[in-house]
């Protein structure tokens, strides 16, 4: 049976192991055209022209187009839309595409893109946050170089520092991370004769791209058809236009003919989003007790040349830049700053990431001068239900914070970290660190996070589920089926879930924020108990019952308890007319309705009323010869309300935690005045198997009373963790302050001769 | 030029250019799309197979490197409607999410198995190292690794 609460095998698991599931890069429609962009290569520059004459007269090239072949407004974006489908005259990245060619093969498609010679005139470029918000620096775009400004506060910081028996001030940075997904962004596209234009693509929010293409080529959205199968991964970088409308403008150039297109891993890095580097001034100050009392930061994210999603990014990271504490005076400011660097965006963690970083190192930073026990300090000023969190927002509803620090607390990883970092082997240090950190759920006020769930009765007696939000990995889907079968009283075997297709499916959003399984979940809550309900009544009027009530919906079958008389679902579907075997329900996720007097500048996103938590401790050991720092246990109490399967659960803390975990220690994407260094995986280095130590991850299963049988969601909390949490444990195991990730063997020997003098006393 | 070769059991005969990648002639020209792309330069294992059962990364062997060889993707690694050891711990294990990396480790995997027929978990990361997944965190393909190892001694005939 389907049940929520149940560690059920994911649905997708079984054609994912055979080779059977198709995911958008494995289609190739007969008769294909391959599409592929010609990138700039330079930072900045003026486009004087484009010569493609020897491109056009290469056989087996179909079609040359440069920006003036753009039939709409030619801007591409979510919120800001500022980034060109193809350039007309100012390159601002070297990811940046100045022309699209059609080929009949890949080997064609390569040899054209080498022929087309754009015409650059170099201009200076902006590499650095602060340099941009020079009033004489080069501009990127007509508003400016600044995307955005603003200013998160309560209380009053100023007259808060006198009272504070403690002030720790510091700096920190943080890198550009690469989502690295496997599946590189690809997708296939073909115009049918009626003008319908149908997408297969690796996409986060099928239904929005819809809007985005269709503006940007000047299309109508609703003969716009996108199909979101399966994704290899996405992590955020999937959500906003790669692929689509180059392939869109593709396909209105390919004579009828399906057009694909894939970018190479090398092309994913220089063109895909990014998440945000961003530098961090952190002024933070308690009073003799321990107790939070103020709070002061700047925050400076680069969002490289276009916006993407780096004005949201930024109001979550003011959102939680006082970290899952109570803090009663902040002023919180930042910047989300245009240079000349690859497009920061959408990834896991969406600005928190950074935050965490910089809050957890100052939250070590008064331990340790008060004397204090790390541990002990955040439970102390852990946020509770009904406390106002450092953006001045009460928080009213499950907080699990507390319960995941005590679980730390009472765990032997706690109590025996002292013995086993003593027992480190000559040329080894080791330590063990903590940190507390929260991730909101949800779009925040501003902009209605709603879905829209469809559920049918098939005629062979089986439900289908119409998905519109995609799984890129996340697990969803299953979690979805559980749901349906839950309600619907139903095996495994008669439950199916249709992926993202505009067509099929309702508007439901994009697959971000950890509200897939929480919004589209509560809807389909509805959408099931309302068909529930009908199939109910028909199956009374069949067997001539007079109350529905005395009537149950089981595998297969409904039966009527009064007299044991049972009704296939097959016979029932036969009777329904066709709209009658579909339900529909809609769910929209409940904002604040407190009015907060700052953050006004973010006209969507702020606040946020849901959030999980987690609390982290990593074991770290260091090698004081070569600076490696191996994390050798972990350990994770998240947060996420009612856990509707615990397999996936422990899947999505394990693999934020991986991805944390190389953000802390090697993953750093290398780029020197624009120019991307580590633009593959020999060089950009995510953690392999010998990288990530076994991860223990335990539930602290508050009640989400709003959330799909209590819970929320969690995809994105587990990310937030690691770098502080190993940055700590560095730093005890080395007596050093680490200001900047990614803790590398040459950062940390730096800092170990930057302390000691010499690599040799520290042994 | 003409290519003889077995796949999946099946001997197969086909006309590819002489520079043609193994990748693109499983995955285009056989339909056999298991076999995944992740970086195209030998750098995360997406695309491993089994060549006379011994794991190769499809995108660095042109096709021709594959003429008389028996190959193994992993459409062909258990019988048709049935699971291999690995495939059916894979998915009780959880150590499926995207699922992108899981034709590849699971080839890596059997071939490790092969080898080691009892690897420690420090083992069983050696053997996977050259294989990246980006969901998952490594924990539950290592759990599901030692599941089906046990699986396989136990149908081994001593």
């Amino acid at each position: 049976m389907m049940e929520i609460g149940l560690a059920v095998p994911r649905v997708d698991a079984h054609a994912k192991v055979t080779g059977q599931e198709r995911y958008a890069i494995d289609h190739y429609p007969p008769n294909l055209l391959w599409a592929g962009a010609r990138r700039a290569g330079v930072p900045h520059a003026r486009l004087l022209g484009i010569d493609t004459a020897a491109a056009r007269a290469l056989p087996g090239v179909v079609a040359v187009l440069t920006a003036a072949e753009v039939p709409g407004t030619n801007r591409q974006g979510i919120v800001h839309k500022d980034q060109p489908v193809l350039v007309e005259d100012h390159v601002r990245h070297c990811g940046d595409a100045v022309a699209l060619v059609l080929a009949e093969d890949q080997e064609r498609l390569r040899q054209a893109l080498a022929l087309i010679r754009p015409d650059l005139e170099p201009l200076p470029g902006v590499f650095d946050v602060q340099q941009a918000l020079q009033p004489d620096a080069p501009q990127l775009h007509e508003r400016g170089n600044c995307l955005s400004h603003a200013t998160i506060a309560a209380g009053d910081v100023a007259a808060a520092w006198a009272d504070c028996a403690l002030v720790v001030e510091e700096d920190f940075q943080v890198p550009w991370q690469e989502h690295a997904f496997l599946e590189t962004q690809n997708g296939v596209a073909q115009l049918a004769p009626d003008g319908q234009l149908t997408m297969t693509v690796s996409t986060q929010a099928p239904f929005r791209d819809r809007f985005e293409i269709a503006q940007a080529l000047g299309l109508d959205f609703q003969r716009i058809r996108v199909i979101s199968p399966y994704l290899g991964g996405a992590f955020g970088g999937k959500d906003g236009a790669t692929v689509q409308c180059l392939l869109a403008l593709a396909a209105l150039h390919a004579g009828g003919r399906p057009v694909k297109m894939v970018w190479e891993r090398e092309e994913s890095i220089l063109a895909g989003y990014k998440r945000h580097a961003a530098r961090l001034h952190y002024r933070l100050g308690a009073q003799a007790d321990g107790s939070l009392h103020a709070l002061e930061c700047r925050l400076y994210y680069d969002t490289g040349a276009y916006a993407h999603l780096g004005g949201e990014v930024l109001e979550l990271a003011l959102e939680h830049a006082a970290g899952p504490y109570r803090i009663p005076h902040t002023r919180m400011e930042g910047w989300s700053v245009y240079t000349n660097h690859p497009v920061g965006g959408a990834m896991r963690g969406f600005g928190v990431v950074q935050a965490s970083f910089a809050f957890e190192r100052m939250m070590d930073r008064i331990a340790a001068a008060l004397g204090r026990d790390p541990l002990a300090l955040r439970m102390q000023n852990a946020l509770r239900r009904g406390d106002r969190n450092g953006a001045g927002i009460t928080q009213v509803h499950s907080t699990g914070l507390v319960p995941g620090l005590e679980a730390l607390h009472r765990h032997p990883l706690w109590l025996d970290r002292r013995i086993w970092c003593e027992q480190a082997g000559p040329f080894k240090r080791r330590g063990c660190g903590i940190a507390a950190v929260f991730n909101a759920m949800g779009y925040g006020r501003g902009l209605p996070d709603a879905a829209i769930a469809k559920v049918e009765l098939t005629p062979a007696g089986t439900f289908r589920i119409y998905s519109a939000v995609s799984d890129m990995g996340q697990g969803n889907a299953t979690a979805f089926v559980q749901i349906a079968g839950q309600i619907l009283c139903q095996e495994a075997a008669a439950l199916e879930v249709v992926q993202p297709d505009t067509d099929l499916a309702l508007p439901s959003g994009s697959s971000s924020a950890g509200r897939t399984t929480y919004t589209y979940g509560n809807a389909l809550i509805r959408a099931c108990r309302a068909l529930q309900e009908k199939l109910l009544h028909w199956a009374a009027l069949m067997l001539m019952a007079d109350a529905p009530a005395d009537l149950v919906l089981l595998p297969g079958r409904v039966r009527h308890l009064g007299t044991g008389r049972d009704l296939t679902l097959v016979q029932i579907a036969a009777m329904l007319p066709e709209g009658e075997r579909f339900s529909v329900g809609q769910f929209v996720m409940p904002v604040s309705r407190e009015v907060p007097e700052t953050g006004k500048e973010f006209f969507i996103g702020f606040p946020h009323c849901f959030f999980a938590y987690a609390a982290h401790l990593a074991y770290v050991e260091v090698d004081l010869l070569t600076g490696r720092v191996a994390v050798c246990r972990y350990l994770a109490a998240t947060d996420g309300g009612q856990v509707l399967n615990p397999r996936t659960f422990a899947q999505q803390v394990q693999g934020a935690i991986a991805q944390g975990i190389g953000y802390a220690l090697s993953e750093e994407l290398l780029v020197e005045e624009g120019r991307v260094l580590n633009a593959d995986f020999s060089r950009y280095l995510m953690p392999t198997s010998l990288d990530i130590p076994d991860i223990e991850a335990l539930a602290i299963t508050t009640i989400e009373e709003t959330g799909p049988f209590g819970s929320k969601g969690i995809g994105e909390v587990g990310i937030n963790g690691p770098l502080p949490a190993i940055a700590g444990a560095i730093e005890q195991a080395l007596g050093v302050r680490m200001h900047q990730a990614p803790f590398t063997p040459p950062r940390v020997l730096a800092a170990l001769e930057a302390h000691t003098g010499s690599r040799g006393d520290a042994a | 030029m003409r290519l003889k070769l077995t796949v999946n059991g099946e001997t197969r005969e086909l006309e590819v250019a002489p520079d043609r990648r193994a990748l693109d002639l499983l995955r285009e020209d056989l339909g056999l799309t298991g076999v995944k792309e992740g970086c195209g330069a030998g750098e995360c294992g997406a695309c491993t197979i089994l060549v006379d059962g011994a794991t190769r990364l499809s995108c660095l062997l042109l096709a021709a490197q594959l003429a008389g060889r028996e190959v193994t993707t992993i459409e062909g690694l258990a019988p048709a409607g049935q699971l291999h050891p690995v495939q059916q711990a894979f998915i009780d294990c959880g150590a499926v999410q995207c699922g992108f990396c899981s034709p590849g480790m699971i080839l890596a995997a059997v071939e490790l198995l092969r080898r080691d027929p009892a690897p420690s978990r420090a083992l069983i990361r050696e053997g996977l190292s050259g294989n990246l997944c980006r969901c998952t965190g490594y924990h539950m393909i290592i759990d599901a690794v030692e599941a089906a190892a046990r699986v396989l001694r136990a149908g081994a005939p001593s």
